[in-house]
This record gives C-alpha cells, structure tokens and sequence, in this order.
C-alpha cells in the first residue's frame, strides 16, 4: 500500500499495539489529538484511554514512568511532541533507562521506546529544528535510530518497539508528508544496527542518515550527470550502533568519504565516522574524510539564515565535486 | 509524640506476636548490618558512597512490613532497610556493597544503586528524585494489568525540591495511581536544613496540591509508621489513588561516612536520640510481657550471625573480571517476546 513517511509510523504503531497487548502509547496530546503530527491518530479508538495515554506536560514523568512499565515487562513507546523536548527528559534516558540494566548486573531489561520527531527546514527556529541525536549516540545501554525512508520508518519502528533496550527513534518532520513508498502489506522489520547502501558507486562514498538521505541522492545523481561521477550513497539508518562494517566497506571501497548529516558539525556523528575511518582504512583513502553538516549555530527563524544554516542539495553537490577533485 | 493507638489494639492472634518480633528483627538488622558496614568503610572494604540510614529503621520496616508480594518498591540512597525488609538475600546485599562479582550489580554500581528485580527493588541512580516517575510508572503497569499490586517511591525532603517529584506525584494523581510516595523527612539534605529547602513546614502538605492525601508521621515510632502505612497502603490497594507519608526523622550519621556533619547542633543529635526507633519499640515490646532480656540476646545473636555470613560471603566472592565491564549493556533480543502476563 502506498503510504506517507507518517502514515508508516502511525501503521507500525497500530500494528504492534494489535499484536502485543503490553505496547502502550503515552505522551503529550497523543490521544483524542492524535499527536501533534498525527503519527498517534485513531489509536485512543482503537485502543482506547488505557493504552493510549494523554499526559501533563511532563517530560521526565513521561519517560520515567515508561522505564516503570518497562522493567514489569511493559513495551512502552513514549512521545516527545518535539524531539527539542527531549532535553527536558535528558537525565531520565541516560541515567536511569541507559543504565538499568548495567545496574542490575544484567537482571533487569528495559524495552521502552521513545519517539522523537526531530529536525529542521520546516522553519521551526531554535526550538521546535533541533536535530539532538549526537547527545544520546554515546550512551551505552542505549539503542539509536533515524529512519529516511518510509520503509525504514515502519521497519525500524516495529524493531525498535520488539527490541528489550531502550530504543531512540529520530523521525525527520521534513519527511513525514514529502515522502512516499509502496509498502508491502505483511509484517516486516528492519535489523536495527545495520545500514544500507541506497546507490552504489565508486568514486566517492557519501554517508547520511535521516532528513539529508534524500538531498543526498538528488547530489549524487546531479554529479552522475554532469560530472559522470559515480557516488555510493550509504545510509546509516541507525547511529548507536553503528555499522562499523558497512562505513569501513564503502569507505576501502572508494576511498574517498563525505559524510552529510542535518545536525551540527561539531561533536555530530560525522566526527565518529571520520574517526572510524581515520583508524581502520586509513590505508585506503585517497583524501581527507569531509563533512558537510548545519553550522556550529543553533538552527535560525528566518529563511535566509536557515538556509545558510543547513546543509541541501546544491551545498551537498559543491562539497562532492570539491572531495573529487582532491 | 503521636500515639499510635491503633496498632496497639490489634487482636492478639499468635500470628500478630510473630510480626511484632519479626518488624523488630528487621529493625536490629538494619541497625546491626549498617553498623558493620559503617565499620567496613573505615577499614577500607567497602570503597565509595557509604550512605547510612542509622536512624530511620523505622521507616523502611513500617513501610515495607505490610507489603505483599508482588509490589514495587523505590528506595532512596540511605535505604539499606528497605532491600532486607523485601526480601534481598544480605548476603548478596554484602557483596554489592563491596563491589564482588556476586553483588545484585556485578559490581556495575555502588552501594543501593543495584536493584534486586527479583524481588521488585529498583535500583535507584544517584539523581534524587528521579525513581519517582519510575516507581509512577510501575502503579501504570499494575492498573492496566488489573493488578492488586501497588509501588512505593522513597525519597528524601532534599529530593522533594526537585522537578522529577512534582511530575511524578501530579501524574500519579491525575491518574490516580496505586503508588504511594514516602518521604524520609530527617530535617537535611547533606548539609543543608530545612529551612532554606522549603517554605512550609510539612512536605505532606503538598500532596493536596495534587489531588491526594498527605500525612506526617514520626518517623522514629515504628508504631505510629505502622498505624499510618497498613491504613494508607490498604487504601491505596484497593484502588483509592495515590498517598504520601511524610516520616519526620533525624539521621545519626554524616551524609555519606566521608562527612562529619559539622553544621549540626551536636546537641540536636542527642535530642533526637533519646527518641531511637528501636528502644521506643522495645519499650513497648516489654509492656506486652515479653522477656525483652531474652529476646534481645536471642535476636542480636542473629543478626550478628546473618551480619557475619554476609560478610564471610561477600569477603569470599571474586571480583569481576575486567572484561565484565562490557557485559550487562544490552539484553539480548529473543524473539520479541513481551514479558508482561
Ligand atoms: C539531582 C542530585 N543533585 C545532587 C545530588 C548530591 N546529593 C546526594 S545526597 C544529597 C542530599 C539529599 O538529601 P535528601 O534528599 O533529604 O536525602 P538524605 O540524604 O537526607 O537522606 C545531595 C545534595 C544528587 N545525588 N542528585
């Protein structure tokens, strides 16, 4: 069925809330709403008020309470309104969901999801753009993930709700009514922990995730045309853990890399990349490992800013044709 | 002092004279293992954070003792007596705090940190207040799953200032949720008193701000605790929504055994320990006719020995192996079954 990046969030949420009774949905406006976005829409009739929980605007409560149901076996999946939010909730994913089980020498398991809608080029300004991934990518104990496709959103969801970890889902706001894909009917998943290569090339491997996917591949097929470049798009798909294999693959592969991702520069998950690369194929590059990410800014309101801001298709073609030529 | 008349007149079944002795067990248990354990740090066999609760025996058994089976109990960092109350094998308890591979963690974490979810007991982090929500969240399980289970969250008046609590009890009472909330009131957070963490006087007096019942109890009077929790904790098993109890209470020791506590009034210290938990209970243990005499020795001889055992245990049991430090990160993913009943 054919269906929007939105629609695939709300199917795998209605999906697995009809195949596991102990998946229940909790968050601000998420009921009779139906989320701010809509991803939570039909759910509370489907469900009703026990499973589909409105809540006080409180997001370490949110949080918090669904690591309580989780540990007693719940699958809770909890909503930040706006992945910006998420700050507020900081202390109760990093310490107390990351490491229940480290603490409980291995004897408790906490299968809690928390969904976040993040990202920028919706003129969000400062609050309502952030892209906060990197400050949850190194926490052990936590699982991280950032679909780009409406496959993947559905594929990784439903993964990530069957997971027993903590599990951080990044949806790109961007994305949710611009994209859309065929989806087969019957049950899937997508493996959490493994990215996928979305255009192979070997010239150049270019590496992304989440709401720059799409501006990627449009780069890559521009420079295929006018530049007769062939570019391996890999999207890492999920960014805790990495898949170290598939980065060291392209990577060996073209040996030249440019990573892209909507989030900052500085401490992004670009810099773990390169490190990854610098250390493991260092032999095979043929050029310095680039990042193309938003300036080390916060994400401005009005559109000229925002635009200088963020990383898009014309920047991205700039950055592969100046790796090329190294 | 509040009388605490209503224990008092239970009916004398042989099985009440049982529980009777067995809460003042569980009270020179506590009492004797965080001696010993006070006594490991100085020697230097128990590393980090040595949070004692000496003082406040009266709050974990009075709370704990009328619990079932089956419910979620949240300790704070000074609640050593809760995990012995519940049920967590001393033994193992020992050998957390000594950082052995056979401690509830593994040696992951120090002191209280590692939960026992065998028996319900959540380890709590060290960001005070922040077990709340999870102990909310736990009374959210019990509910939806027609439970007649109910969770407990323990935290400090210090604690109560922070965000965490006030989401935790508002949800709880929008919700009304099957968790009660127990605060240890012992007048400091580390060094700082009372009256520069709060405006009133009484932190119960807050839960009406949230829609449920607040009461203050002496702490130190395991009657008037238990006369208070076996009414309040029928009440909020059979589905009347949430309670706190405020304990008020005084803590012997420093903050943690690195502190002195200089910026106590040594006087004050006297004072509140001519109103000790455990001969206030023997007090009255005596006025029933028991031969306190008697059952004293027979009651220290064993928890000298339990004391002893744990530490024979504890002493015994490896150290984890270096290459543990990477283990207990995730659980692995069999099949996506949902535990759950
Ligand atoms: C969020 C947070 N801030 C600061 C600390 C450091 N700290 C540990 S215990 C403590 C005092 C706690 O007082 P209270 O909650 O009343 O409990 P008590 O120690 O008196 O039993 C402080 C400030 C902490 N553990 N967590």
């Amino acid at each position: 069925m054919e269906m929007t990046y939105i629609k695939a969030i709300n199917s795998a949420l209605m999906e697995e809330m009809r195949r596991d009774e102990n998946v229940f949905m909790m968050g601000e406006d998420v009921g009779e709403l139906g989320g701010a976005f809509k991803a939570t829409e039909g759910l509370l009739e489907a469900f009703g008020e026990e499973r589909v929980i409105d809540t006080p605007i409180s997001e370490a409560l949110i949080v918090g309470a669904g690591i309580g149901a989780a540990v007693l076996g719940m699958r809770p999946i909890v909503e930040m309104q706006f992945a910006d939010f998420i700050s507020c909730a900081f202390d109760q994913i990093v310490n107390m969901a990351a490491t229940t089980r480290y603490r409980h020498g291995g004897r408790a398991e906490c299968p809690l999801v928390v969904r976040a809608p993040s990202g920028a080029g919706i003129h969000g300004a400062l609050f309502h753009s952030q892209n906060p991934e990197a400050w949850f990518t190194r926490v052990p104990g936590l699982k991280v993930v950032a679909p780009a496709t409406v496959y993947d959103a559905k594929g990784l969801l439903k993964a990530a709700i069957r997971d027993n970890n903590p599990v951080i889902y990044f949806e790109h706001k961007r994305l949710y009514r611009s994209i859309k894909e065929d989806l087969p009917d019957a049950d899937f998943t997508v493996p959490i922990g493994a990215a996928e290569i979305r255009k192979e090339g070997t010239d150049l491997s270019l590496i992304t995730y989440g709401g720059t996917l799409g501006q990627s591949l449009d780069a890559a097929k521009i420079v295929e045309k006018e530049d007769g470049l062939a570019v391996e798009v890999l999207d890492l798909r999920t960014l805790l853990p990495l898949d170290r294999d598939a980065i060291l693959a392209t990577a060996r592969k073209t040996g030249k890399v440019l990573v892209v991702h909507e989030d900052r520069l500085t401490g992004g998950i670009g810099g773990e990349v390169a490190a990854i690369i610098s250390e493991h194929a260092f032999e095979f590059l043929d050029g310095p490992v680039r990042r193309l990410c938003a300036l080390d800014t916060h994400v401005a309101f009005s559109p000229p800013l925002e635009e200088a801001i963020l990383p898009n298709t014309n920047k991205i073609v700039d950055a592969i044709r100046s790796l090329a030529a190294y | 002092m509040p009388q605490a008349e209503g224990a008092r007149v239970q009916p004398e079944t042989a099985a009440r004279v049982e529980y009777e002795l067995q809460l003042y067990y569980w009270m020179k248990l506590i009492r004797a293992f965080e001696d010993r354990v006070s006594r490991l740090h100085r020697q230097n066999k128990i590393m980090g954070g040595v949070y004692s609760g000496a003082g406040q025996e009266a709050i974990c058994t009075g709370i704990c003792a009328p619990l079932k089976d089956g419910d979620f109990v949240a300790p704070l960092h000074r609640d050593l007596g809760v995990f012995l109350v519940r049920g967590c094998d001393p033994a193992r308890l020992m050998a957390q705090l000594m950082g052995k591979e056979t401690g509830l963690s593994r040696g992951k974490d120090s002191f209280l940190h590692g939960g026992d979810m065998e028996h319900l007991i959540f380890g709590s982090t060290s960001m005070l207040g922040s077990s709340l929500p999870v102990a909310v969240g736990a009374a959210l399980k019990f509910r939806m799953k027609r439970e007649k289970n109910i969770a407990v969250a323990f935290f400090g008046e210090g604690a109560s200032s922070r965000g965490d609590v006030h989401e935790a009890m508002n949800f709880a009472g929008v919700q009304k949720l099957p968790v009660l909330f127990v605060c240890e009131n012992n007048r400091y957070a580390y060094s700082t008193p009372l009256e520069k963490q709060m405006a009133i006087d009484d932190v119960a007096d807050r839960a009406e701000a949230y829609g449920f019942k607040g009461h203050v109890v002496s702490g130190n009077d395991l009657l008037a605790v238990l006369e208070v929790s076996e009414r309040v904790i029928a009440h909020v098993r059979a589905g009347e929504g949430p309670a706190l109890i405020e304990c008020k209470t005084y803590r012997y020791r420093g903050h943690s055994e690195h502190d002195a506590a200089l910026y106590r009034d040594q006087e004050e210290l006297l004072e509140w320990q001519t109103r000790d938990p455990i001969p206030q209970y023997e007090l009255f243990l005596e006025k029933k006719g028991h031969d306190l005499k008697h059952i004293r020795e027979q009651i220290d001889e064993r928890t000298h020995r339990v004391v002893q055992e744990a530490v024979d245990f504890a002493e015994q049991s490896p150290l984890p192996k270096p290459e543990e430090a990477l283990e207990d990160l995730y659980a692995p993913n069999s099949g996506a079954v949902s535990k759950a009943k």
